[in-house]
């Protein structure tokens, strides 16, 4: 079947260049395979970085009514290249005063965590690189440590503003990283299983042959959907919850003392960590590499995967060409005051799913607990006393 | 101003070498923030070189965490001795430095000058160089305002978006100044006695079209200011200024008007033809930066009726007094001042004459400069991120602040 074929052509790939080793001990071939995986992984993953870094540019340059890069190759689309030249070359500046070991690390210890992250998402059938049990708590685990990588960053260069920068990033990606992870949980209870792979496979299958499974599709699923995306733009520090980095306040936050590729890296670390939240987002509410209908499951499942985190991506540069930054306490405030509860009430909600059978009994009292939830947090949280459009007065 | 920046750069009190604990002033009473227990703030120096301080200003802020418990602006680092040059210049000389004043109105900048020195030597202007000077100061207005509310949302890190879409109206305008003055920026455009060309037959009928896309920008413009919640968030009750502290300290302009004081000098000293207009004045309740950032918008609306009523009464005539001999211009001792309501306040130039053919004495009064210097009784109690956007709501531009 040429469907099958082309869909798991890179899993027939890499077992032939493993066959290439056909007396080698069982640990060689191990490490083999890892090898590849981590060589593909690196390989798209930077390639796509490169080129999302030329599409961002591109789609704020039309948002705002200008053209975009256009003037390395075609389209433009060599400018990461000329970028990452000029990125090389450039002087690597390390202030007198700053700790020269921590803040050479910093970089480094921020793009680990978020390459490590990528490792555990399945990108297509059979294509997980690194399929591990626990792969949704490792996620988080790794994920963690970018704080601290931030945090080194901050304190490592020395300067006021990376300090503030620094502190603003630790207060905010603390108090998200709790959202983000209740939000998880409503999906490992219905799937009973952290294992990435298991909530793709749970999401197979068509409603009456038409409606995929996904979970976005719940009520509880699409607003754990939603909060997960909003603190995963909190989480990779993208507009409006640019705080640690706000340019117009504090030049460039934790990175204002870092020149050249350390620079870079942070760039790149940042792009890595929207790919494994989107990537992670897409695995457990749009079903992962599964195709929205029965018949297109034609296409290669590795297509979908990206097409989806297509989607969100453009998502995230839309949002960063529209909105201003808000400000650190109203951004601590919404965490504290509206993400939480919101995210305990789709574990309810998908509780009380779950034990009416995925039924319509279910879906209607689920979305029931959403929506009062949502409603009377609404009601108690109402600035419009304080914040509202005004009418003025004219003198003639 | 504040020259003496080494004396000041220590804006904690108490002692800094370290030999007994810095203590500061209790600021608990005063301005209703909490006292830290350890006494510990961290000064910051924001500036001169700063993404969003609008040039090379410079603010010297103590934080309390991320709470602003002191501040102190450092002006000068774009001094150019323009007072100075004044006097060493003829009267006409000083007219091409007036544009590098305030490098986003050159037109009224020009028009104040030559307003002051018309006042000192009697000179009467001709009725169409004075439509021709109403229609240009606010068109000046209108692409200083478009492209203010456009910085000022970029210091609220809305990356540039809105600021470019401001700049694609303000390039119409300018290239309107362009085709008339021949230049975008720099228009040197007035003389005492009139303005230095007529605006050619297809001029006005390309201002008029110019205007009347012009509303359709600000609609949308509003619209995603007014409805936007971050921005009403970010910019409602922080900044407040009292009306008795902005009389008290001098304010003038849109950010005086927002505070709810009735001073329009269009409307106060009625300069040129304005009392011929027909235009209202907008007034603030709040005086806070959502106020100001909405006195430009409605400001805008009022120049685009302005400039309807100008395009119809415009008549035909010379737009220069033919008695003005410019080259050789000695104008009787004496003394005048000359202000108008620029986009960004009070204007003014002061000469003192005594009969030569340059200025004696040769003063200005910008308003950013003075409007500036009520930043730190607004910034008190707010956050560093409010900081940025309260000195974005006071629209400085460095080249008039220092001079």
């Amino acid at each position: 079947m040429p469907g099958e074929f082309v869909d798991q052509i890179f899993v027939a790939a890499k077992r032939w260049l493993l066959s290439l080793l056909p007396h080698a001990p069982d640990w060689v071939v191990q490490i083999a395979s890892a090898l590849l995986n981590i060589i593909l992984l690196l390989g798209v993953f930077a390639t796509l970085f490169a080129l999302i870094s030329v599409l961002e540019r591109k789609i704020l340059g039309r948002i705002q009514n200008r053209y975009g890069p256009n003037r390395v190759g075609p389209f433009g689309l060599l400018q990461p290249v000329a970028d990452g030249i000029k990125m090389l070359i450039k002087e690597d500046v390390v202030p007198i005063r700053a700790d020269k070991v921590v803040h050479f690390l910093a970089p480094i210890m921020m793009l680990l965590p978020a390459i490590l992250a990528l490792g555990v998402i399945p990108y297509g059938r059979n294509m997980t690189a690194f399929s591990i049990d626990g792969g949704i708590l490792f996620f988080f685990a790794v994920g963690s440590a970018a704080e601290l990588a931030v945090f080194m960053a901050g304190w490592g260069s020395n300067n006021k503003f990376s300090m503030l920068g620094a502190m603003r990033a630790i207060a905010q990606m603390v108090s998200y990283e709790l959202p983000l992870l209740i939000v998880v949980l409503p999906v490992v209870m219905i799937v009973g299983s952290l294992s990435p792979d298991a909530i793709v496979a749970a999401q197979d299958g068509y409603k009456w042959g038409i409606v995929p499974r996904w979970f976005v599709l719940t009520p509880w699923g699409a607003a754990a959907f939603i909060l997960f995306f909003v603190a995963g733009l909190v989480e990779s520090n993208r507009t409006p919850f640019d705080v640690p980095e706000g340019e117009s306040e504090i030049v460039a936050g934790h990175m204002t003392e870092y020149s050249g590729f350390k620079y870079a890296t942070f760039f790149m670390a940042e792009y890595f960590g929207m790919f494994a939240v989107s990537g992670l987002a897409v695995t457990l509410f749009l079903g992962g590499w599964h195709a929205p209908i029965a018949w297109l499951e034609v296409v290669p499942s590795y297509l979908w995967f990206f097409a989806k985190l297509a989607v969100l991506l453009f998502v995230f540069i839309w949002i960063r060409g529209t909105l201003p930054r808000t400000r650190i306490d109203q951004v601590m405030s919404f965490a504290w005051k509206f993400m939480l509860p919101m995210a305990f009430t789709c574990v309810i909600a998908a509780a009380v799913w779950h034990y009416q059978a995925h039924g319509w009994a279910g879906w209607l009292s689920s979305l029931g607990i959403v929506a009062v939830v949502y409603l009377g947090l609404s009601r108690l949280l109402d600035t419009r006393r304080k914040f509202a459009t005004r009418t003025y007065r004219f003198a003639e | 101003m504040n020259m003496s920046s080494r004396a000041e750069r220590s804006v904690v009190e108490g002692p800094r070498d370290g030999t007994s604990p810095v203590i500061p002033r209790d600021p608990s009473t005063a301005l209703g923030m909490t006292t830290r227990l350890d006494g510990e703030l961290l000064e910051v120096s924001m500036g001169p070189q700063h993404p969003s301080t609008h040039g090379v200003f410079r603010m010297n802020v103590a934080l309390d965490g991320e709470t602003v418990v002191k501040l102190k602006p450092v002006f000068g680092y774009l001094h150019r001795n323009h007072e100075k040059i004044g006097e060493n210049t003829s009267y006409l000389g000083s007219m091409p430095y007036t544009d590098r004043l305030d490098y986003f109105c050159s037109l009224t900048n020009n028009w104040a000058y030559a307003l002051s020195v018309e006042k000192l030597a009697g000179i009467e202007v001709p009725e169409r160089a004075e439509y021709l000077r109403i229609i240009l100061a606010e068109l000046t207005r209108l692409q200083n305002h478009a492209s203010l509310l456009g910085f000022l949302l970029s210091d609220m890190g809305a990356w540039g978006t809105p600021l470019m879409y401001a700049f694609r109206e303000r390039e119409k305008i300018l290239d309107l100044f362009e085709s008339l003055a021949g230049s975008r920026m720099m228009c040197d455009y007035m003389r005492f006695g009139g303005c230095r060309v007529d605006a050619g037959p297809d001029w006005i009928g390309r201002a008029k079209k110019v205007l009347d896309a012009f509303p359709r920008f600000l609609d949308e413009f509003e619209k995603l200011l007014v409805s936007n919640e971050i921005v009403i968030a970010r910019t409602q009750h922080i900044g407040k200024l009292t009306a008795d502290l902005a009389i008290s300290a001098g304010i003038t302009g849109p950010m005086l008007r927002a505070s709810g004081v009735n001073y329009d000098l269009r409307k106060v000293d009625g300069y040129g033809f304005y009392p011929r207009f027909k235009f209202r004045v907008p007034l603030g309740d709040h005086g806070d930066t959502y106020d100001r950032l909405m006195m430009r918008v409605l400001e805008m609306r009022e120049s685009i009726e302005i400039l309807k009523q100008a395009f119809e009464q415009i008549p035909a005539g010379p737009v220069m007094n033919p008695k003005v001999k410019l080259r050789s211009f000695r104008p009787p001792v004496g003394e005048a001042y000359g202000r108008i309501e620029g986009p960004k306040g009070e204007l003014g130039f002061y000469l003192i004459s005594d009969g030569s053919s340059n200025p004696y004495r040769y003063r200005v009064r910008p308003p950013s400069f003075i409007n500036l210097t009520i930043l730190e009784d607004l910034c008190l109690g707010h956050t560093v991120a409010d900081v940025m956007v309260i000195l974005g709501s006071v629209d400085i531009v460095m080249g008039e602040v220092d001079r």
